[in-house]
């Protein structure tokens, strides 16, 4: 109560209390549209680059004249298997290890889309082929071992459930009506990977590279060739390296670097997060419109109160502040209520939509509850300045005469 | 001007320019009241009394002429100075009492008091002035609404002296009230003149100009 004018804001919002909460939940609306939208976008983002950051260190080395589409390189080799396609040769290999080696792991890979057969269900997945002696220093198993005869592999996650795969299974590649199909033994089956650039391993089978010459021939022609770097800071230096040797004469081979992908990735993400709450704030800016429309109605019913206040000496910058401090209760009353709620629906929004809640408390997606009501308050008190200066501005003597 | 002097007028006109044509309120008006002085302007409506009051009441700035207050010429006044002279040497009483409705009858006297000085009363001069004009403290607490017409005065009376105005400044002060507490009204405002306030009245009713000891007519927006 020491501030009077303050007090008078308070009775005004309490006087009509019922106009005030309508106006508010325009506010609490667009909080909750705007920090779980933004919520949602940092969860995404934070999650992709979780599961792309774990390869972080990989560069991926394919011919040249390939088309990719540009997103997701790592999806190429589902589209591959046509004889037209372009692939490295084994000198080319030769000539990647001969740079690369020194700075970490380097392996060729076959790959191929085919169908495959268990039991009544078929299904169409990719099949890698790899050097056996390699295998177990690039995909880590959760069950079963790694596969030492050219009969058998080791399969992904989500196709072993798909298809109900156990250690032993046996499954048939190669459709049936296009020619002889392969017979193979399940007998280990990949940890969880999820979408990167180098093998999608989740639905793949993964086997002897003799395996797969003797199924699909062209021996010494890779899919790609992938270089899993120990340090990742030399990614620059492998990549400029291959791609000068290779490249000299003609354009031989691109080489894709992961962190490039992961910054393009996240960069898309942001757009998309940004786009999406801006939509979100569509709901913010009704709710302006509504509070303007009260901070308005306050004005015209209290014309009589302002004169009264301008006549016996009320400053008209209090008069404006007035105005403002009843903008601005009513922008904290709805930011508060609104961050409330969004942080119960932003959590019900990430688990929907994202799949996963285990980043909702960290710092990069709580920060959207904030930032937020701070845009919650602001829109209000944006509302209220030309309400606030009409009343400041009125004649005292026209007011005092208002009914 | 005579150092007794609280209000001068100097030929002050006021002109509102209307659409269909300048409206003449005041036609080059001088007098001058002096410190403790009780008068009652009277005239016909339209005479211009109103906008005298506004003028001297610092509401509103001569169109031409000038007029000191207290001293200062409130023609060359900014809003910010004027805005300051009515809540500094100003008391204005009104006919509809004008109090604020989501302020009770203490908050209303109290409120000046804090523009004036940033800070609540702490002194008990709200409550003092308020038993004067015999408002007690029950009364006090409750919001201008649930007053009778001669509490509500009595209560915007002791606004206007709280932060000890020169010049008591009254519209039709009585016009809302029946005769007998339009009387006792005017009785207070009589006793406040006797304690020296310079007390300037508008007043269409002769039985209520009656108490003020000197009366200007106002006729046409000029000095009759």
């Amino acid at each position: 109560m020491r501030d009077i004018i303050f007090a008078l804001s308070v009775r005004s919002i309490r006087l009509h209390f019922l106009r005030s909460v309508l106006a508010a939940l325009g506010i609490v609306i667009g909080v909750v549209a705007i920090a779980s939208m933004g919520m949602m976008g940092a969860n995404m983002t934070l999650s992709v680059t979780e599961e792309l950051s774990a390869m972080g260190n990989i560069l991926v080395v394919r011919a040249s004249g390939e088309m990719h589409g540009g997103g997701v390189p790592g999806m190429g080799g589902l589209g591959g298997g046509g004889d037209d396609e372009d692939l490295i040769t084994d000198d080319q290999f030769k000539d990647i290890q001969r740079i690369a080696g020194k700075y970490g792991t380097v392996y060729a890979v076959y790959s191929e889309s085919d169908t495959i057969e268990y039991g009544d269900s078929e299904r169409r997945t990719t099949v890698y082929g790899l050097d056996p002696d390699l295998i177990p220093s690039i995909v880590t198993l959760s069950d079963g071992s790694y596969p030492k005869s050219t009969s058998s592999v080791i399969i992904g996650p989500t196709l072993a459930e798909r298809l109900d795969l156990k250690i032993g299974s046996k499954i048939d590649i190669g459709d049936p009506d296009e020619g002889p199909t392969t017979t193979v033994r399940v007998v280990g089956i990949i940890e969880e990977r999820g979408m990167s650039m180098d093998l999608n391993t989740d639905s793949a089978i993964i086997g002897n590279e003799k395996l797969f010459i003797g199924m699909y021939g062209g021996e010494g022609e890779y899919e790609q060739v992938n270089i899993a770097l120990d340090d990742i800071n030399d990614a620059e230096t492998v990549k400029t390296d291959i791609e000068d040797q290779l490249n000299r004469k003609e354009e031989e081979v691109s080489v894709l670097d992961s962190s490039r992908m992961l910054e393009s990735i996240t960069s898309t993400l942001g757009t998309l997060t940004s786009f999406v709450m801006a939509i979100a704030g569509i709901s913010l800016i009704v709710a302006a419109v509504s509070i303007f429309n009260v901070m308005m109605m306050s004005v015209t019913e209290r014309i009589r109160e302002i004169g009264i206040l301008r006549s016996i000496g009320t400053q008209k910058l209090e008069v404006r502040k007035m105005f403002i401090y009843e903008a601005a209760i009513l922008g904290l009353i709805g930011a508060v209520i609104g961050a409330i709620f969004s942080v119960a629906i932003g959590y019900i929004v990430v688990l929907a939509m994202v799949g996963t809640t285990e980043y909702f408390f960290s710092p990069g997606s709580l920060v959207y509850v904030p930032f937020a009501m701070l845009v919650g308050v602001i829109i209000c008190l944006v509302s209220g300045v030309y309400p606030a200066w009409r009343a400041s501005n009125l004649d005292p003597i026209d007011a005092l005469r208002a009914e | 001007m005579c150092s007794s002097t609280v209000v001068e007028l100097e030929d002050v006109t006021k002109v509102y320019p209307l659409r269909s044509g300048d409206v003449v309120a005041l036609n080059g008006v001088s007098l001058s009241i002096d410190q403790g002085e009780f008068v009652a302007i009277m005239g016909p409506s339209g005479s211009g009394k109103s906008t005298l009051l506004n003028q001297v009441g610092s509401l509103d700035v001569p169109t031409s002429g000038n007029l000191y207050i207290a001293g200062k010429n409130i023609g060359k006044m900014d809003d910010r100075d004027l805005t300051r002279m009515r809540l500094n040497t100003i008391g204005y009483i009104f006919q509809k009492f004008n109090l604020i409705p989501l302020l009770t009858a203490f908050e209303n006297v109290e409120y000046p008091y804090i523009l004036k000085n940033r800070k609540r009363d702490e002194s008990g001069r709200v409550w003092n002035i308020l038993e004067v004009m015999g408002i007690d403290s029950d009364l006090a607490l409750h919001r201008p609404s649930e007053l009778s017409g001669g509490q509500q005065q009595r209560v915007a009376i002791a606004r206007a002296l709280i932060n000890d105005p020169k010049i008591l400044l009254c519209d039709e002060p009585t016009g809302n009230l029946d005769s007998k507490t339009g009387r006792h009204i005017m009785e207070i405002l009589a006793r406040l003149n006797g304690e020296g306030m310079t007390v300037i009245m508008v007043t269409h009713d002769p039985a209520i100009a009656a108490y003020a000891r000197r009366t200007i007519n106002l006729v046409d927006g000029k000095v009759n």
